[in-house]
């Protein structure tokens, strides 16, 4: 019995972990309708920034932090003015194959870079540290990175609500149109959500590095299970990214539980079943 | 005073009907004329040539962004093996019965996944494929994560010698592409192919005539599906072998075919083709330079997405009116008081 609590448990942090993949995603969409196929990539793109950062300074991933997110902010920032803002307008193709062009040419160019071998950043003790709850050994790591996630998310909800940026985010969300009559530049706008969805991937890209190996061909899967979170979760829901993280997390932590080989299986199966049930995720967004 | 007259052949149609008969009895006779490695690369150009139109077709005319029918190429692969090995089926017989299966197995999966907008199906897509992936995996019998070749008795049965079984593997990849090609151009010149374009150039006006949007598109979607297995079927008879990383690739089986319908065209028949040609092109010359031939063809997309998204032929179209398919309709006016 204990072994199935505790495996709900990990999957509740691991939850954690898809939330923070899926927070760009959802800010993004939010914004400005884009969704990016290289989202994924991007993600690894950080744990591989990390990884250099790391090495050649020779600090821990989380001082790597101080370099990595405000990189990754500035690549949104030039990404999405020089490149996406141009694919935005009524036609969905364009949006899409570019990114999905841009997937393909970050997973080659970090391919390139840094070979297929799988890497790890290395976060010392943190990594095998764990604090005892109830019988259940609790990682350290996995409860950083749930507290993370949150704290992620409660911040993100603040600056969409409360702040001048986060106004204008929802402004330009709103009506293209209206916002930039009333001096928002619709352009800078998104860019500044490219490079604050970025940052928050830059985070999640460290995080992921510390807790398992990767190499370049892992950033589609990783776009998939952030997807995944939006969807169950409800689009434009941020809290409820964060919960449809948790379910993910959750389904794949007891489909291992049952059968090692069932683990990303059990987290699709999940997903199609919210799909077919609650096909606007389990909390849509009522209003703004 | 003379009447107009309404006509979708042109000259240059004519022209490229005669053209391309010529050129398919010459590469039919292949197996005569060309070496081996030439007809395994002429074989690979038809299956990726058919997987272009599908994927054009669903894209380019339904609107349905996949980026999943890796999913049914791997689908396909997997039925061949499964009731050949299992079924003792022929494979002949084996192939187009994944393609039913395929159809059969897609309308469940489109009554899901239609329930995603735009880039969200696109996802959807992927996800569905993904399980498939990893569902192929667990199946011990069919060799798991690592994979089974096939039986050497059921490669013997499509033909005694080995000449024999590349010619016809060569005329299966070539057929199906000629098949492909006229289904799709037939299917657009009908009444239904009329919606479907109709559907393209705007959902809203679309339903207002009223055509069944959701109906038509999982039309599409399900005969897409099942001829897109039966082209696995063929490229995993080629192959020989089937794993499932490499029957659900999503590189393999979708960037490619996108990267080919975009360069080449989307949302016209021509494109495909012309994508095709360039791929092959492309990717024979930088062959050797092995990653890097991927990063420029991701950025000769974009670069085409977002300077003519029309593509290649959609340029080609613009300069010089020509329709090689003949498609749309032309009013000419009659010359007085001339012929009958």
């Amino acid at each position: 019995m204990i072994e199935w609590v505790n495996a709900v448990v990990q999957g509740i942090l691991l939850g954690g972990l898809y939330a923070l993949f899926a927070a760009g995603l959802s800010l993004i969409f939010g914004v400005m309708r884009l969704v990016n196929i290289a989202h994924g990539d991007l993600i690894i793109l950080a744990a591989y920034l990390g990884l250099t950062t790391t090495t050649m300074l020779g600090v821990h991933p989380f001082v790597a932090l101080l370099i990595v997110v405000p990189a990754m902010a500035g690549i949104g920032y030039v990404i999405q003015r020089g490149l996406l803002n141009q694919t935005l307008g009524p036609d969905i193709l364009p949006p899409l194959l570019v990114t999905f062009g841009l997937s393909v040419i970050l997973q080659n160019a970090l391919l390139e870079g840094y070979t297929a071998d799988p890497q790890k950043l290395s976060g010392g003790v943190i990594e095998t540290a764990s604090v005892n709850v109830g019988g259940m050994a609790l990682g350290v790591l996995p409860l950083l990175t749930f507290g993370i996630a949150v704290a992620v998310i409660a911040g993100l909800q603040w600056m969409f609500y409360s702040t001048a940026l986060g106004r204008g985010f929802r402004a330009v969300s709103d009506n293209q149109d209206i916002a930039q009559l009333m001096g928002l530049n619709k352009a800078h706008v998104f860019g500044l959500a490219m490079a604050l969805a970025l940052a928050v991937t830059a985070i999640a890209g460290i995080l992921l590095g510390i807790r398992t190996s990767f190499d370049p061909s892992i950033g589609g899967g990783r776009l998939i299970f952030g997807f995944e979170a939006v969807i169950i979760g409800g689009l434009g829901n941020l809290w409820g990214t964060l919960a449809g993280g948790v379910i993910l997390g959750v389904a794949q932590t007891i489909g291992a539980k049952i059968d090692p080989g069932w683990q990303v299986l059990a987290g699709h199966i999940a997903f199609l079943v919210v799909l077919a049930v609650r096909p606007n995720g389990l909390f849509p967004r009522v209003s703004h | 005073m003379s009447a107009p007259i309404v006509t979708r052949a042109t000259r240059a149609s004519r022209n490229a009907m005669v053209i391309g008969a010529v050129a398919l009895i010459i590469l039919a006779a292949a197996p005569w004329w060309a070496g081996r490695a030439d007809m395994r690369l002429m074989s690979e150009i038809f299956l990726y040539l058919s997987l272009a139109c599908l994927w054009n077709l669903m894209a380019g005319y339904a609107g349905l962004v996949s980026v999943g029918q890796q999913a049914f190429v791997g689908f396909g692969g997997y039925m061949l093996f499964a009731l050949t090995i299992w079924g003792g089926l022929h494979p002949l017989v084996a192939i187009p019965l994944g393609g039913v299966l395929a159809a059969i197995l897609s309308i469940p999966i489109a009554t899901l996944i239609f329930r995603l907008k735009g880039a969200y199906f696109a996802i959807g897509t992927w996800v569905v494929a993904e399980v498939f992936r990893l569902s192929f995996a667990q199946v011990g019998a069919l060799g798991g994560g690592s994979g089974s070749s096939l039986p050497v008795g059921i490669v013997k049965s499509l033909a005694a010698s080995r000449s024999g079984r590349e010619a016809l593997s060569y005329w299966l990849a070539l057929g199906s592409a000629v098949v492909i090609i006229g289904a799709v151009y037939l299917f657009l010149r009908s009444r239904r192919g009329l919606a479907l374009t109709a559907i393209r150039d705007s959902e809203v006006a679309a339903s207002g005539l009223g055509i069944d949007i959701w109906r038509t598109k999982l039309e599409v979607y399900v005969v897409t599906s099942a001829f897109t297995a039966v082209i696995g079927g063929l490229i995993f008879l080629q192959k020989l072998r089937i794993s499932p990383d490499a029957a659900f690739s999503v590189n393999d089986w979708t960037a490619f075919v996108i990267f080919i319908v975009v360069i080449g065209g989307i949302g016209t028949l021509e494109g495909p083709i012309i994508g095709t040609l360039l791929f092959f092109l492309l990717r024979e010359t930088l062959a050797d330079f092995g990653t890097i031939y991927l990063l420029v063809l991701g950025a000769v997309a974009i670069i085409v997405m977002l300077k003519a998204p029309k593509g290649v032929w959609g340029l080609v179209r613009d300069r010089f009116d020509l329709e090689l398919f003949p498609l749309s309709y032309r009013v000419r006016q009659q010359p007085n008081q001339k012929g009958p």
